[in-house]
């Protein structure tokens, strides 16, 4: 049986890993490779490296990490952050990255996801989706959370299943950085209305939070950062957590 | 000296670099004499069938591969393109295992992406390896179940996880990125 995957993600400001707080402020949380080589060790399912500040700046992600990464770990891993084109991703890849990420430019050129998918396959398409509720509307947001879009969320999660997107990265912004929980909602509405894997992302702050994620929507897959950075949850103990409350996972 | 074959599709890195953790020398190569001469061949995976089909009958490397005589282990797309028919953009395939390759019925989540288990398995690649142990996959197309299948998993409905024709081995998973599990396979195949 297809297993929950358990995802820890490392977003990346100037090749160090970091953890804001509703997306400002930054914490420093270590070295990437290091903490990747300490989550493949624990039995993390996959690992996600976004560098969140490639597109505000305008960057590309480092092909030079990614190198790095792909030399030291046995799991697959998505990259993302700044990627405006197809040969963006074809530098990842030939570095050594499983899938790539690709979020603000796909709003503002969805043929992009088509472009990749054409050329890499749908199965290495990620499309990150930021979502906020504004007035009763789950919304898409851009540019790290800095822009709205006239984007209602599950129009544009069905829109890129469309256009050939492997997976949908989903992260409520309401959520993210609380610690209080996976947003259910949208969580839940985007995975029925969609037929591709739903990463569940933002808001993760307990063991009970996975087993509520998973127990209650179709996500395929559960993405948290800061309580595994910091240690405060280790990912044996979520396993076995989520093992014992019959949730599917690869122990 | 193990032959990594070049073509226009991902992950190839990703194979080299399981091989180093192996400590084994691997080559990067689409040239014809370099494949025929290296001790085993590996045909990776990660992209789209009728795009990676053009790019090897362009260089004739369709024939190459058809003709190597030492171990070839196909990878995810490589699997596929060693079947005989893909339905991924309707394309003909190099013909080495007795099976087609389908797009999954659309009654779950597709690609079936992530980690699982198998339902059978047999032979050389498998020594050491149980049928609760998971390895990760990637595909929204997978081979039928033939005469060629040495091991299955069921998403959906049970396909061809590892296919077996003489000197020709596949994974529809990912060995490079199945962990130990998968470290465990690979080795499996490089001491044949």
């Amino acid at each position: 049986m297809l297993k929950r995957r358990i995802i820890p993600c490392l977003d990346i400001k100037d090749g160090r890993t970091v953890k804001g707080v509703n997306f400002i402020n930054l914490r420093d949380a270590g070295d990437p490779v290091e903490l990747a080589k300490i989550y493949v060790k624990q039995g993390a399912d996959e690992l996600v490296f976004l560098d969140i500040t490639a597109t505000i700046e305008n960057r590309k992600a480092l092909a030079g990490l990614v190198e790095r990464i792909a030399a030291e770990i046995n799991i697959p891993f998505t990259v993302g952050g700044g990627i405006d084109t197809v040969d963006d991703v074809a530098i990842l890849i030939k570095a050594g990255a499983d899938k790539v990420t690709v979020n603000s430019s796909a709003v503002l050129k969805p043929e992009l996801i088509s472009e990749i998918a054409g050329q890499f396959g749908s199965q290495c398409v990620v499309v990150a989706i930021d979502t906020k509720m504004v007035d009763d509307e789950w919304i898409v947001f851009i540019n790290g959370g800095r822009i709205p879009t006239d984007l209602r969320t599950v129009n544009w999660a069905r829109m890129v299943e469309e256009l050939g997107a492997g997976e949908i990265l989903l992260t409520s912004m309401n959520n993210d950085g609380t610690r209080l929980g996976f947003s259910i909602d949208i969580t839940g509405e985007v995975s029925r209305n969609v037929n591709i894997p739903v990463i569940a992302s933002g808001g993760a702050g307990s063991m009970e939070h996975f087993r509520e994620v998973f127990f209650n929507t179709g996500c395929s897959a559960a993405l948290a950062a800061s309580i595994f950075h910091f240690g405060d949850i280790t990912i044996p103990d979520l396993k076995n957590y989520l093992i014992n409350e019959k949730i599917n996972v690869r122990c | 000296m193990i032959a990594i074959l070049k073509y226009n599709a991902g992950n190839i890195k990703s194979v080299q670099n399981a091989l180093t953790r192996l400590g084994y020398e691997s080559i990067i190569t689409d040239n014809p004499v370099e494949l025929m001469n290296a001790d085993k061949v590996i045909f990776p995976g990660v992209g789209e069938a009728s795009s990676a089909m053009r790019y090897l009958k362009e260089r004739e490397l369709d024939k190459t591969i058809i003709s190597l005589k030492q171990p070839v282990l196909g990878i995810c797309l490589g699997l596929q393109l060693m079947c005989r028919y893909s339905g991924e953009n309707d394309t003909e395939c190099l013909g080495i295992f007795d099976s087609d390759v389908r797009l999954f019925p659309p009654v779950d989540k597709i690609p079936h992406m992530g980690w699982n288990n198998f339902l059978t398995i047999k032979g050389d690649l498998f020594k050491g390896v149980a049928l609760e142990d998971d390895v990760y996959y990637v595909h929204s197309y997978y081979a039928e179940i033939s005469s060629c299948t040495s091991a299955t998993c069921d998403y959906i409905l049970p396909f061809s996880a590892s296919m077996k024709s003489e000197n020709f081995y596949a994974t529809q998973f990912h060995p490079e990125k199945s962990a130990g599990v998968g470290e465990k396979i690979l080795q499996n195949f490089l001491n044949l």
